[in-house]
């Protein structure tokens, strides 16, 4: 599959919630933005959809480090998913997709494949 | 292929269980399913028979329906005795026919012994076994004012109590010198007959009845071998009961010297096809006068027909406890110490009434039974302790002082045994946990990855914690009380920590006292801990970030991501307005209504953005949120009480609404929930509840640390006949220093076992200010009630709070991976499978 991506800004920064996710609408579908203002980068981006439960809510778990290992717990049935890699700490066989995003004034920008990768839906 | 007769004879208890087993199987496609009972009544629950006295009737007493039957295929005669069985022809013969079968089953139970007394066939000599017997009683207490029972065991004593309740003036005569001799010794039934003399029920032992003849003041007189006597109205025998094996011996099959059809480990007689179980049925010599042996031989037959060579009854455990006329009785095993070299302990305290004996081996190892007469408040630890052979403590005696004698109280995950199943969702056991940790896992997190336990609904994460821990010191390794990698600190020192030094925020805590950026653990705990001590608004920023997505968004997140909605509803008391806003909100959003097992309406289904919508509209009509995602006050159910009821001796529905009011906005260590019964008849079962409240005639009883859910727990009584000012002093102390002491995600319930000296301790502390803390906790209290908010109209009313119900924030699109269908005219999240 081409990985040809686009930098789009996805939302304001008044928009982020401190410590927390806030989900927004990309071409790869629902993707989830964390703002964890004491960590280095402050800005994560994960995929919305939890293969757990199927359900997109993973920008509603509570966000926190294991580790080290900068995490987001998902809501539902609670497993751990690194906010670097995706990768899930229960069961590495399972990782949800994780998206480069920076600050450009007050943007945040997200970098996304250009064609609809209809599987990031589900 | 064509079908297989099978004949069951005997519609009782037993029978009827062998019923909805063997329909499971896959042997039952193979069988055509016939039923005799002599009975014409459909089985019906024999244990719980005196009821029907209560205002219990057959429908309530029933255990099946004639539906169930007809659903089932089966072919049910009642009221149709079977009179003969052929064996040479394979053949049942009732007055109504003769009937084929392949395969028979015998579940024919027992009938009462009635000593070969002259006179015993007078009229007002009845028996006490069936609803029938029950219906002649109760004619034949008409317009009597003496009662007799024949024979003092445990069936002789409930007869007692039913003829006290038809308001006769009730005796016990007993042949042996002492009440329930096969259960008791001297002492406990000494005890036990001074307790049920004081209820006014009078005892005779070592009476033997030589002639029932016609009486003078009263209908009938005994005689006895001493020539006393004894005038009374009425007798009923319960002087034990004998197997009901006629069939089996005229049929020529094999039964025991006193009676019982003998059976081996597969339930067969000694004839391949011919089965029985229950209390006709003889096992290693043995009769099992209790119903769970009965239905253990049911699955095993049930299994055997399905070909299973693995079923197998052997034997079973005959304890027993029971309150007796409201005294507490138990029995456990070898209760008169007949093992050989077994010793005694016993613990008799005359003027509380209670008696206790603990049996135990040579050795002092192992516990082999048990008496407990006026208390059976150690029973359950003690049947553990004999039924899974688990090694005594070093001084055994403490399990049965009391605790301010330095008593233990009772056992944590240590006295579950293997067996115990802790998670079910997994069906993982306490000794699946035990075998993981042995091949070397050590610590929770590796205990659930290898066995999954605590991975599905979660519900069984804090009893697997115990067990887990419990275990882990067992073997020596050091357990931490940290609450999580985050903080070296219990959550009981991070309440001190955060109420000792002012802290407000989590940020400030975690720099402080702990290490790293907090996790899933840590946040909650220390949200519900700040929410306590400071009672702010949960959506308040510095604290918004801390909580579980049911507390963030205010409502419970469904396996959709979609929300439930829970109003308060004070006491379970509604207007008919409110109820149509319920109606009219539920229907303009499509949502899913169900009446919850906590006396409310819970509305399932809307999206994150439609929340506070909703919200708005129900707060206009005057609700308030029901707090059903916090760990928190959830309901305060009550009946109906004296406003209605013609037994309710207060006003139960004003206590329950007073109670929720005051409490609704408490965070605690776990959920909390209460209720308020008007009489003793407990309608609300408050007995099962946190804080459980039942009127008296002066007043109320107060109980507490009761639990439903996955570790039920009976609450413990704690105070009585209290005022409604001295029953709410009670609570909110009781209330505030479990939130103040409990552990994370620990009920009252798990909390209070896990309190030194627990609840004679709790007693002190509570209505003894023995720590003089009460004012503290009073003060606390009421600071607690007086900024309470509800906290949904604070979101509602604050722009930048509701920015946060925006599903997307860049899109107003709603959620692409949410489809629905409808099921019983409502709308429900499709399933797994119809996805595909
Ligand atoms: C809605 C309801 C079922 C129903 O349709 O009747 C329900 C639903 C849930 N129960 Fe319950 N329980 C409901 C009554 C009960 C009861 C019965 C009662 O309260 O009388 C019990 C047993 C009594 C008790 O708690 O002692 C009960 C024992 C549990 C437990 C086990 C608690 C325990 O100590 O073992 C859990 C799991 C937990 O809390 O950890 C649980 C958890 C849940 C959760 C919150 C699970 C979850 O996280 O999704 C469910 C979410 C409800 C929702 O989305 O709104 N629910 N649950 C009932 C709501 C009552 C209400 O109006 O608030
Ligand atoms: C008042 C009372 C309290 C009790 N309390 C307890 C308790 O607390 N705990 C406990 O474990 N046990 C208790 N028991 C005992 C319990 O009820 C029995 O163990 C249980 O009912 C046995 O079930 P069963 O099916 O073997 O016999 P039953 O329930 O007696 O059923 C046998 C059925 O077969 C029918 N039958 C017999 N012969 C024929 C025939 N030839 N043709 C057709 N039908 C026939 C009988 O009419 C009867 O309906 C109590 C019993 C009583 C009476
Ligand atoms: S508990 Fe008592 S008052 Fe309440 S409904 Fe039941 S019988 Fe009536
Ligand atoms: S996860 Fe253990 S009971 Fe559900």
């Amino acid at each position: 599959m081409s990985t040809k991506t686009q930098w789009q800004a996805v939302c304001k920064v008044e928009d982020l919630i401190a410590d927390s996710g806030i989900a927004v609408w990309t071409p790869a579908g629902p993707v989830a933005i964390f703002y964890l203002p004491q960590q280095i980068p402050a800005l994560f981006a994960v995929g919305h959809f939890d293969p757990f439960s199927n359900a997109n809510v993973i920008a509603r778990g509570i966000t926190g480090d294991l580790g080290g290992e900068p995490v987001v717990a998902s809501p539902i049935y609670k497993q751990h998913f690194s906010l670097r890699t995706g990768v899930c700490l229960e069961d590495d066989s399972v990782r949800i997709p994780s998206y480069s995003v920076l600050l450009d004034g007050d943007s945040v920008l997200l970098e996304v494949p250009v064609e609809n990768r209809s599987e990031a839906v589900a | 292929m064509s079908k297989k007769n099978l004949i069951v004879i005997g519609n009782g208890m037993v029978g009827h269980h062998f019923l909805e087993q063997i329909v499971e199987t896959e042997a039952a496609a193979g069988f055509n399913i016939v039923v005799f009972g002599e009975e014409p009544l459909l089985a019906y629950d024999r244990v719980h028979l005196s009821e029907y006295f209560g205002g219990s009737t057959h429908a309530d007493l029933a255990m099946g329906t004639a539906d169930w039957y007809a659903e089932k295929n089966i072919d049910l005669h009642l009221d149709e005795q079977v009179t003969e069985i052929d064996r040479d022809n394979k053949r049942v013969v009732t007055p109504k026919g003769s009937y084929d079968y392949e395969e028979l089953v015998l579940a024919t139970g027992s009938y009462p012994f009635v000593p070969p007394i002259k006179g015993n066939d007078r009229p007002n000599c009845l028996v006490y076994r069936t609803l029938d017997d029950l219906d002649q009683i109760r004619a034949s207490a008409e317009g009597g004012k003496v009662g007799v029972v024949v024979g003092g065991g445990l069936l002789g004593l409930e007869a007692a109590n039913a003829l006290k309740s038809l308001g006769l003036q009730a005796h016990v005569v007993e042949f042996a010198p002492r009440l329930m001799p096969v259960q008791l010794d001297d002492d406990g039934g000494a005890l036990l007959r001074r307790k049920i003399e004081e209820l006014g029920v009078q005892v005779h032992t070592e009476k033997a009845t030589t002639a029932i003849v016609e009486g003078e003041d009263c209908r009938l007189r005994m005689n006895f071998s001493d020539d006393s006597h004894l005038e009374t109205d009425l007798i009923v025998f319960s002087a034990g009961i004998r197997p009901q094996d006629t069939l089996a011996r005229s049929s020529g099959l094999d039964v025991g010297e006193r009676g019982g059809i003998v059976i081996n480990n597969q339930c067969a007689t000694s004839d391949a096809n011919i089965h029985a179980i229950g209390e006709c049925a003889l096992w290693d010599q043995r009769i099992f006068g209790l119903v769970a042996p009965g239905y253990t031989m049911a699955r095993t037959l049930a299994g055997a027909l399905n070909g299973d060579s693995e079923a197998a009854f052997t034997g079973a455990d005959m304890s027993t406890k029971l309150k007796l006329l409201g005294v507490d009785v138990g029995s456990i095993g070898d209760a008169h110490g007949q093992t050989p070299g077994a010793r005694n302990i016993r613990f008799n305290d005359e003027a509380t009434g209670v008696y206790r004996r603990m049996v135990i081996s040579e050795d002092g190892k192992t516990l082999l039974g048990a008496i407990l007469v006026g208390d059976n408040g150690p029973y359950d630890t003690l049947l553990q302790y004999a039924l899974n052979g688990i090694e005594l403590p070093a001084s055994p005696e403490a399990l049965i002082l009391p605790e301010s004698e330095g008593g233990a109280p009772a056992l944590g995950p240590d006295a579950l045994p293997d067996t115990a199943s802790i998670c079910s969702c997994h069906n993982v056991t306490k000794g699946d946990i035990c075998g993981v940790i042995d091949a070397g896992c050590c610590d929770l997190a590796g205990v659930k990855a290898e066995t999954k336990a605590s991975t599905g609904c979660g519900g069984c994460s804090a009893l697997l914690k115990n067990v887990v821990d419990c275990e882990l010191e067992k073997r020596g390794v050091e357990v931490s009380t940290d609450i999580c990698e985050h903080f070296p600190y219990s959550r009981q020192e991070l309440f001190h920590l955060v109420k000792v030094n002012g802290v407000r925020t989590f940020r400030q805590l975690i720099t402080e006292h702990g290490k790293g950026h907090g996790c899933d653990i840590c946040k909650p705990a220390v949200a519900s801990i700040l929410a306590t001590v400071w009672n702010e608004h949960i959506l308040a920023t510095d604290h918004v970030a801390l909580q579980d997505t049911n507390d963030t968004f205010m409502a419970n997140m469904q396996k959709n991501g979609t929300y439930s909605i829970v109003p308060r509803v004070p006491g379970g008391e509604i207007t008919p307005d409110k109820l149509i806003v319920l109606g009219e909100v539920a229907k303009e959003y499509d949502l899913y209504t169900k009446i919850t097992g906590g006396q409310r309406i819970d509305l399932f289904g809307a999206t994150l953005s439609e929340l506070p919508e909703i919200w708005e509209k129900l707060i206009a009509a005057g609700f308030e949120t029901g707090h059903a995602y916090g760990k928190s006050l959830r309901t305060v159910k009550s009946c109906v009480g004296s406003t209605w009821c013609r037994y309710g001796v207060q006003d139960s529905v004003g206590m329950a609404i007073l109670l929720e009011e005051r409490y609704k906005g408490l965070r605690s260590p776990h959920k909390l929930k209460m209720a308020v019964s008007g009489c003793t008849r407990e309608c609300a079962e408050a007995q099962s509840k946190d804080i459980g409240v039942i009127a008296t005639d002066k007043g109320w009883n107060l109980y507490v640390c009761g639990n439903g859910g996955m570790r039920p727990r009976h609450a413990d009584l704690f105070a009585t006949d209290l005022s409604d000012e001295e029953l709410i002093r009670a609570i909110d102390r009781v209330l505030m220093f479990y939130v103040r002491t409990a552990d994370r995600l620990q009920r009252t319930s798990v909390w209070m076992e896990n309190l030194e000296g627990g609840l004679d301790y709790l007693k002190k502390v509570v209505l003894e200010d023995s720590l003089g803390i009460g004012e503290e906790l009073d003060a606390h209290m009421a600071t607690v009630i007086d900024t309470y908010q509800c906290e949904w109209k604070t979101a509602v009313e604050d722009p930048e709070k509701r920015k946060r119900f925006r599903e997307f924030v860049n899109d107003e699109r709603k959620d692409p991976v949410q489809q629905w269908t409808q099921e019983r005219d409502q709308r429900r999240p499709v399933t797994e499978a119809e996805t595909a």
